[in-house]
């Protein structure tokens, strides 16, 4: 099939052309990093070979340092022992993003879109040429349709720097999937209950917990690295654990109490354990009297959801929801009920969510030792610039009113909004995509591919050439987090604490940081008094000396930190604490909710079944791996080279599956997957579910080691069940069956 | 002295970034790993089990792999670390079946190359590449015959298990249940 948007494999030129090595360009562009820093260790008469950086394998952030050999190579990259979100330990993937830096699989150089005999292929293009080419088409689209209609989607550090420049071009609309394809419904849930989210890193003191729930929050399969650390800490000193997953999961396997809840039921569950906790006086009366707003109403409202009516729901043992219940309010207020990390599952997450923050609330471990503390980071002046242009419209109406409590921008209405037949009321014409591989990130990978024929212009800047790369008019290479300068990492935590990022060696190939080309980018467009430095140095070392520190000090130290400048990161006794709410207090009965037309409290709602011969999609992680970022990277893929497909042996019996098969997936909507997955047969999962890992099933056959590797989760999630309070895709309503036989499909050319 | 390497399963998740540490601390070329996870699995769903194990060479007291070596490239060092001289292997591959652990591989360049404790690093008191970076600090390092050892602490009062006690190899490498 012949589109106006042919997916180009940037193997297109087929030569090895592709590498110009070295290149001509000052690597340091202007700045005088490489002499400087050697010449400083010569001054001190030390041979400086490792550089502070902190990870961008995912969002965590470890500081870590990368260490060069004489020839300037980096060689490994080991925590810094300073780092809070790592204590000198960094996760499989962090100790392997030495893979991201030697992937010689890299986007080497910028791609232009071009005809060639009739086909569509890509160009190489210097830089020069690629920026005049965006600078131009930018300003045709500012003059027909407004710069309001181009459209940022970003994930990690490069965000920062395109985001100012779409903001200085005129466009305030940029979104990230993190947020309405994953921890939205918890930021929302919990900042109608305490008036503030959850952020990142989770303020869970898991350290000195007593008691960690976790509702499907898979710790240690996902390597959310400080949080796994605490969580050994608390297998030391004895916690209980209580795992709710209708897996087998590690953490499960950690854990006192394994809850083999039925899936799609977790809010019955919670709403049982409110009822036991209340009816049997279990909750922190002090702490409830004081601080919270709404408790009869809530009492009322879960007087008739005992363990036995939770029973018939989550098949779940009403002697264990009151035993765990039981061991939770032992603990209290040292316990934690994990709000987990990626919670759009079913549609209704942030009342799922907000159920959760209101049996912390119940259990009083908000702003308590061993439950949440309250985390505190450094704020660091921006850099001055003029004041930055207000677009006539943005995501906000985009959204329309329809997700009134979304605090930021979702992905999939802006994807819907850049579909013409939609009628949107502001039609997007272009993205600007960096960091993120929507096709394999957003649910409906059709959705997202017809939005991309749809645009007027795509540009997209990666280091890798990920399957969205293959839609772009223009494809920018930037370099890995290991070549470049980003801006600080101000993450809060127990003590505020800010991390520095640093080139440890020169970028490979053509391939350039954000920064640099959001800079050279905004000159092309007459936008230079919004770029009033000469490069990043200038900027961090400005904002270094605002708060007590400088480059050079962060150069040699990498992580610095601080006091605290707000008090303790817990809840002193007597103190009147004022919740950011309409109540000014812990809101159990939301009355934020209730003014946006949604249920105050939280109610079980029944979700779709699998039908015959068909099982629920489950997805998750695995620790070597960060969604499909990472599923090309050398070092990452030689510990997991390809998913796994877990299936009951009970169900691999029936279906004459043996561990090890390979099989294609088909999900309801009659979807099957480009590539088989292979068979893992386990007691780990149900009878009625299957697990298979996200982020992979790669099409790009640039990616040489990702190409055709197991089945892609995103092209089987069809079934979106959109959360109507803020936006999120719930993505775990879609079932599966098996074909054993290879299915004769079209193949995407 | 006698280095030896206790390791918590109860705390250890199975991430394998021991092995991609000691891949990039020890340049072990991809492809290639000197220590590995073992994940069993054990029961049936709901009442299933789980172990996870860092896997690698045992450094045994009575190493069958030095004893069959034909030139001896495989010999024992100070604190009974079993080492390997790639100089002196003739790549025969003796010692690799002798291993009841299977921690011995044939390394690309025409040698038998397996884990040393990291030696390099615990001359310099450094504890192994894998120990350092363990996330749940579920590994400790140390001298079995200093009581106050990291390796000593964490084998006091807790049950302990070698792997393929019937091999009569006298592993260093414990697990603790």
């Amino acid at each position: 099939m012949k589109t106006r948007r042919d997916f180009i494999k940037i193997s297109a030129l087929g030569t090895g052309g592709l590498a110009i090595a070295g290149g001509a360009y000052n690597w340091a562009n202007g700045s005088e990093l490489a002499e400087g820093m050697s010449a400083k260790a010569a001054g001190k008469n030390l041979k400086l070979n490792r550089f502070p950086t902190y990870c961008e394998v995912c969002f965590w952030k470890c500081a870590g340092w990368a260490h060069t050999n004489e020839k300037g190579n980096i060689i490994k990259i080991i925590g810094n022992d300073e780092d809070p979100h790592c204590n000198g330990r960094l996760c499989p993937r962090g100790t392997g993003g030495i893979g991201m830096y030697n992937d010689e699989d890299r986007l080497k150089t910028p791609l232009i879109r071009t005809t060639e005999n009739g086909q569509q292929t890509f160009r190489e293009a210097s830089w020069d040429e690629a920026f005049e080419l965006i600078a131009q088409k930018y300003q045709e689209i500012k003059q027909k349709y407004g710069a309001e209609t181009i459209a940022g989607f970003f994930h990690g550090s490069p965000g920062s720097h395109l985001g100012h420049l779409l903001h200085a071009f005129g466009s305030h609309t940029e979104a990230h999937p993190s947020y309405a394809q994953c921890r939205g419904p918890r930021e929302v849930a919990f900042a109608a209950t305490y008036g503030s989210g959850v952020g990142s890193p989770e303020p869970t003191d898991i350290r000195d917990t007593r008691c960690l729930v976790l509702i499907g929050s898979h710790i240690g399969e996902n390597m959310h690295n400080g949080q796994v650390q605490e969580m050994a800490d608390a297998i030391d000193n004895g916690a209980t654990i209580i795992t709710v997953d209708p897996r087998f999961s590690t953490a499960a396997s950690k854990s006192k109490f394994w809850l083999p809840i039925k899936p799609s039921t977790d809010l019955a569950l919670l709403l049982a354990w409110i009822n036991v906790i209340i009816n049997e006086e279990l909750y922190d009366k002090d702490f409830v009297e004081k601080n919270t707003y709404g408790f009869n109403e809530l009492k009322e409202h879960v007087s008739k959801m005992t363990p036995e009516w939770a029973y018939g729901i989550t098949t779940l043992e009403p002697a264990l929801i009151r035993q765990t219940a039981h061991e939770m309010a032992a603990a209290a207020p040292s316990v934690i009920v994990h709000p987990g990390r990626h919670v759009t599952w079913y549609g209704d997450d942030t009342q799922r969510e907000r159920a959760i923050a209101i049996l912390n609330g119940l259990l009083g471990s908000w702003g308590r030792r061993g439950g949440f503390y309250f985390p505190e980071g450094m704020s660091l002046p921006k850099f001055p610039t003029p004041e930055l242009p207000h677009p006539e419209w943005d995501w906000k109406d985009i959204h329309d009113k329809k997700y009134p409590l979304a605090l930021l921008p979702v992905s999939n209405a802006l994807v819907e909004a850049s579909i013409p037949e939609n009628n949107p009321k502001h039609l997007i014409k272009s993205w600007l995509v960096a960091g993120t591989n929507l096709p394999l990130t957003l649910p409906d990978k059709d959705q997202t591919l017809k939005a991309m024929q749809a645009l007027e212009f795509l540009v997209v800047v990666d280091t890798m050439p990920m399957e969205i790369t293959g839609y772009a008019d223009v494809v920018l290479p930037e370099c890995t987090y290991l070549e470049r300068y980003d801006y600080i990492r101000s993450a809060p935590h127990r003590e505020p604490n800010i991390a520095l990022r640093m080139p440890a060696t020169e970028p490979k190939y053509e391939s350039k940081p954000a920064w640099w080309i959001a800079k050279q980018l905004g000159e092309k467009l007459g936008l230079q008094k919004y770029f009033p430095w000469k490069n990043i140095e200038e900027v961090l070392d400005w904002q270094l000396k605002k708060v007590g520190s400088s480059l050079e000090e962060m150069q040699r130290i990498g992580v610095k930190k601080f006091d605290r400048a707000f008090g303790a990161p817990y809840l002193v006794d007597g103190e009147n604490f004022e919740f950011n709410t309409n109540s000014g207090k812990i809101e159990l009965y939301s009355t934020e909710m209730q003014n946006a037309g949604f249920d105050p409290l939280p109610s079980f709602t029944q979700h779709e079944e699998p039908q015959q011969g068909f099982y629920r999609l489950i997805y998750g992680r695995t620790p070597a791996h960060t969604f499909s970022r990472t599923a090309n990277n050398p070092n990452l893929v030689d510990l997991k080279p390809e998913p796994w497909l877990w299936i009951n042996p009970k169900v691999a019996s029936i279906w004459g599956i043996e561990n090890g098969q390979y099989i294609w997936l088909k999900n309801q909507d009659g979807k099957i997957t480009q590539f088989p997955i292979q068979v893992r047969v386990t007691e780990r999962i149900r009878w009625d579910s299957v697990f298979m890992p996200h982020g992979f099933g790669h099409h790009n056959k640039r990616l040489t080691r990702a190409y055709g590797k197991g089945a892609s989760d995103a092209e089987l999630i069809t079934n979106v069940k959109i959360d109507p309070v803020m936006g999120g895709t719930g993505m775990r309503s879609n079932f599966v069956t098996f074909l054993t036989e290879e299915p004769e499909m079209e193949v995407e050319s | 002295m006698r280095y030896a390497m206790a390791i918590d399963t109860k705390k250890c998740v199975g991430c394998s970034d021991c092995v991609v540490a000691c891949q990039t601390e020890n340049n072990v070329p991809i492809g290639y790993a000197r220590d590995w996870v073992a994940e069993m699995v054990a029961g049936t769903y709901p009442n299933v089990e789980l172990e996870i194990r860092s896997e690698r060479c045992n450094h045994c007291d009575n190493a069958p792999c030095v004893r069959c070596c034909p030139t001896g490239a495989s010999h024992i060092i100070d604190g009974g670390i079993v080492k390997v001289t790639p100089e002196e292997c003739i790549g025969c591959g003796a010692c690799i079946q002798s291993c009841p652990y299977d921690a011995r591989y044939s390394h690309p360049e025409g040698y038998v190359d397996k884990c040393t404790f990291c030696d390099h690093r615990v001359e310099d008191g450094l504890d192994p590449a894998c120990v350092a970076v363990c996330p749940t600090k579920c590994m400790y390092f140390g001298d079995l015959d200093d009581p106050s050892s990291d390796v000593s602490e964490a084998m006091k009062n807790r049950n302990y298990k070698a792997l393929a006690p019937e091999a009569g190899t006298d592993p260093q490498i414990f697990y603790l249940l």
